[in-house]
């Protein structure tokens, strides 16, 4: 469709208006999402805003009735996978994305399905962790999936119809595609899996009509490219530094940051010798190139599988006295880390979580490791687990109470040394992995002052989580448990103000909009979309 | 029906054609006891560069999510005599290869060769061969019986529910965990039976089994079997006894050859009417 963009916004405007509802067609240029605070109704883009916050404006639902909360609807997915959603909700419907590679289009009133894309697979995908997938992008008329077997999708908005196909990587050599892409100006960016399988990382820009890809830029530099020198003899083919968790734009300064991976094998750093760039890095790229402009590697050399594939959170604060723009990032190695978004300069490291595999941070934020930590034959010990002290799942900042939040894992893991040949396809990390026995895992919804990492609050819950969380202007954080709670708590006291036993795990971010003017949240558990409201 | 194989076998392979004549069934049958008799021991043997090979190939591509012994983690326990999902050993050989499709299980492109030897490996894992056993296990079954160990133990459908079920325990424990058990129990808890001490807000005091428990509320068994539900706000306390048992030591309150003959006895339950 070929209107003026001022054109688009009215046709949305009309109906809008209209008395009668009607399901919208999805309309979402660039510049409703790049504004996309300015209509708290609708959830444009994977954390809410480009600044991943996944803090929303709505104030309906408050301390004081969310007590009342209850379920609206329940759409239930086909498949038993992890349901790893993030929703996002554009004038009228919902539009979600189902394990493996499937997406939905949900009429928001009522909760039944408009279209649903089913994707066929191919035999032989390999993943680490489930065929999973974490949600879509919209951009004008088009809605984006990325695939298990490494593809970008185009469905039309209005039907699920393929619009176009690309092949992102190969997925018979391990890659794949769980990540929600980010819609950025003209362009699709979308991350890789597959760091437990020696792949080479990357992240992408794509042609949104075209299919045809803009740039790549590898987070793992090839020979003659800076950073190549960090990778001892070959290593750096089977690289790892995946990209598989969404991250987030400065439009003023024109910066696209994105967390990367593992380097590869996970557990075994002898043939990798050096520092592994970029992996367990925030990069900072310029968005209309994949030039890098700056990169903060949180962890070199890693050989504890710690990811820094979370969402990097962006915030302008007074640190010091000075006005500062900054990325905060609460990492799965268990610190949480405070650098300027201009310039990369680290600012803060300080732990969140009980951590072992550090003796400290030094005044540049390099780790100063404990060796005892190092997988062994005859096994180590070290805190947290591969699974980390965070992981995918998204922090949330609130400015009602400037305070981020981080759902916390405090588990421990033993790592046996085995061995690491590479062959396409197949498991390339090092280490056999049991947990740390007699003792229960514990897990925390913690609320940290932002500039610090310092401790302000804490809920226990149960096993470690795997939920997301939202703050509202509410004055709530949303959260969920592995034994399947979706719990509502005062983000100022951290008093839990609400619950709900939805039956299965929540392995989600939550989400909140507006379906007729009323104020509604979802989250996905088990293999439910469970939406929530007040009583009418 | 004397030939009637159906409990000796674990699949497909032991189940006789439903329309063969009884002399090629009793053919099939005499096939699957070789192949039971061979599944812990004289199998394992004659293959032991494949087993070293599946041991290998099990650490790099298994160990991650099962742990390095096979006894879970991220993925399920393998450890046990019975794999709910591969009941055979083409179940076992197709999960290796293909995965299992809507759980985290990936397949893998591994060669036939590869995939038959991390099966070999895998069957070794959790499943005690018999033991030679100096007690006599008749003797042991009165002992069982004269402790009063169906109190809180179940056999056969029968007994407590405190404890874990005993069916096949010899196929589960060996004859020398199964004597620490006895001996010093508080020093291997199974899991799943943590004992709890719970307090209410009204100051009563119970001890039992976690049966449950998630961010806002728990379920114990107390020791006569009764099921509590809590809010966690209506407790003062919860404290986990990770050390702690229900069941007492035998230590002392049986002879060496009462405790020889309850092993052999335990030992012999195998779950699958053999014994």
């Amino acid at each position: 469709m070929k209107t003026t963009a001022p054109t688009r916004l009215l046709m949305v405007a009309a109906l809008a208006a209209l008395s009668v509802p009607a399901l919208g067609v999805a309309q979402v240029p660039y510049e409703r999402i790049l504004d996309a605070a300015s209509e708290p109704g609708n959830w444009l883009t994977y954390s809410g805003t480009y600044g991943a916050h996944r803090y929303s404006t709505l104030d309906q639902i408050d301390r004081d009735n969310v007590g009342r909360l209850q379920p609206a609807w329940i759409y239930q997915a086909r498949s038993l996978q992890k349901f790893e959603v993030s929703p996002l909700v554009v004038d009228g419907v919902m539009y979600i994305t189902e394990a493996p590679s499937d997406a939905t289009a949900l009429d928001l009133r009522t909760g039944r399905p408009i279209w649903s894309y089913r994707r066929s697979l191919p035999q032989g995908i390999v993943t680490c962790c489930g065929q999973v997938n974490r949600g879509v992008a919209l951009l004008d008329d088009q809605v984006f999936i990325g695939t298990v077997d490494a593809h970008l999708v185009a469905l039309d908005a209005r039907t699920g119809r393929v619009r176009g196909d690309v092949e992102v990587a190969d997925y018979e050599l391990g890659y794949s595609v769980t990540v929600a892409p980010l819609a950025l100006k003209d362009k699709i960016i979308v991350g890789i899996s597959g760091g437990e399988y020696g792949i080479r990382g990357f992240l992408d820009a794509y042609d949104p009509i075209t299919g045809e890809r803009l740039w790549r830029f590898w987070t793992v530099p090839g020979p003659g490219e800076p950073g190549h020198d960090t990778w001892s003899g070959d290593s750096w083919e089977r690289g790892g530094a995946p990209t598989w968790v969404t991250g987030a734009y400065d439009p003023e300064l024109d910066l696209l940051y994105w967390g990367t991976g593992n380097p590869g094998p996970d557990f075994i750093g002898d043939v990798r010798q050096g520092d592994n760039l970029y992996s367990e890095s925030l990069i900072a790229l310029d968005p209309d190139t994949g030039a890098l402009r700056w990169h903060f590697q949180f962890l070199p050399h890693d050989i504890h599988d710690y990811d820094s594939t979370q969402v990097p959170v962006l915030l302008d604060a007074e640190l010091d006295g000075d006005p500062r723009k900054l990325v905060v990032f609460p990492n799965r190695n268990g610190f949480y880390y405070v650098l300027d978004r201009v310039t990369g300069e680290f600012l803060v490291g300080t732990p969140f979580a009980k951590q072992t595999w550090a003796l400290g941070l030094d005044e540049n934020g390099r780790p100063i490791e404990n060796p005892e930590t190092i997988p062994s034959v005859d096994g180590a010990v070290v805190y947290p687990d591969d699974d980390g002290a965070a992981n995918w799942f998204s922090p949330t900042y609130s400015p009602q109470t400037n305070l981020i939040y981080q759902n916390v894992r405090e588990k421990g893991g033993v790592y046996y040394l085995a061995d690491a040949t590479y062959e396409p396809g197949k498991i390339y990390m090092g280490a056999s992995r049991r947990v740390v026995t007699g003792e229960d895992p514990k897990g925390f919804l913690r609320a940290l002052n932002p500039l610090t990492g310092a401790l302000v609050w804490e809920i226990a819950v149960h096993a470690p989580p795997w939920a997301g969380l939202m703050s509202t202007a509410g004055g709530l954080v949303f959260s969920g448990t592995m034994e399947g709670d979706f719990f509502a708590a005062d983000a100022q006291t951290g008093d839990v103000l609400w619950r709900f036993q939805t039956g299965g795990a929540v392995y989600a971010n939550p989400i909140t909009y507006l379906s007729e003017g009323r104020q509604f949240v979802a989250i996905a558990a088990g293999n439910s979309l469970v939406t929530f409201a007040l009583p009418e | 029906m004397p030939l009637q194989p159906t409990l000796r076998g674990d699949g497909p392979d032991c189940l006789p054609p439903k329309r063969a004549r009884p002399q090629i069934r009793w053919r099939v049958v005499a096939g699957c006891v070789i192949s039971i008799a061979g599944w812990a021991s004289p199998f394992v043997t004659a293959q032991t560069a494949d087993l070293a090979q599946g041991t290998r190939l099990f650490e790099s591509q298994c160990g991650s999510c099962h742990g390095p012994l096979g006894n879970g983690g991220k993925g399920a326990n393998l450890a046990q005599p019975r794999l709910r999902r591969a009941t055979d050993d083409q179940a076992l050989s197709n999960i290796i290869r293909r995965g299992i499709r809507g759980t985290e299980m990936p397949g893998s492109p591994l060669t036939p060769s590869q995939v038959s030897s991390i099966a070999a490996y895998v069957k070794t894992l959790g499943r005690v061969a018999p033991e030679d056993i100096s007690g006599d296990r008749d003797r042991g079954e009165a002992v069982y019986a004269g402790l009063d160990c169906a109190r809180c133990h179940t056999l056969g459908g029968r007994g407590g529910i405190i404890g874990p079920g005993l069916d096949d325990i010899g196929a589960r424990r060996s004859a020398t965990h199964l004597r620490e058990a006895l001996l010093a129990p508080e020093a291997s808890v199974p899991s799943g039976f943590l004992q709890l001490r719970v307090v209410t807000r009204d100051g009563v005091a119970l001890t039992g089994i976690r049966i449950n428990e998630d961010a806002f509320s728990i379920q114990l068994r107390d020791l006569s079997g009764r099921l509590h539900s809590f809010w966690k706000d209506e407790l003062d306390l919860i404290d986990p006894q990770w050390q702690r048992s229900p069941m007492t030591s035998y230590e002392g309150r049986l002879t060496v050859e009462q405790t020889d003959d309850l092993v052999a006895y335990l030992v012999a339950l195998r779950g699958d009417g053999s014994e």
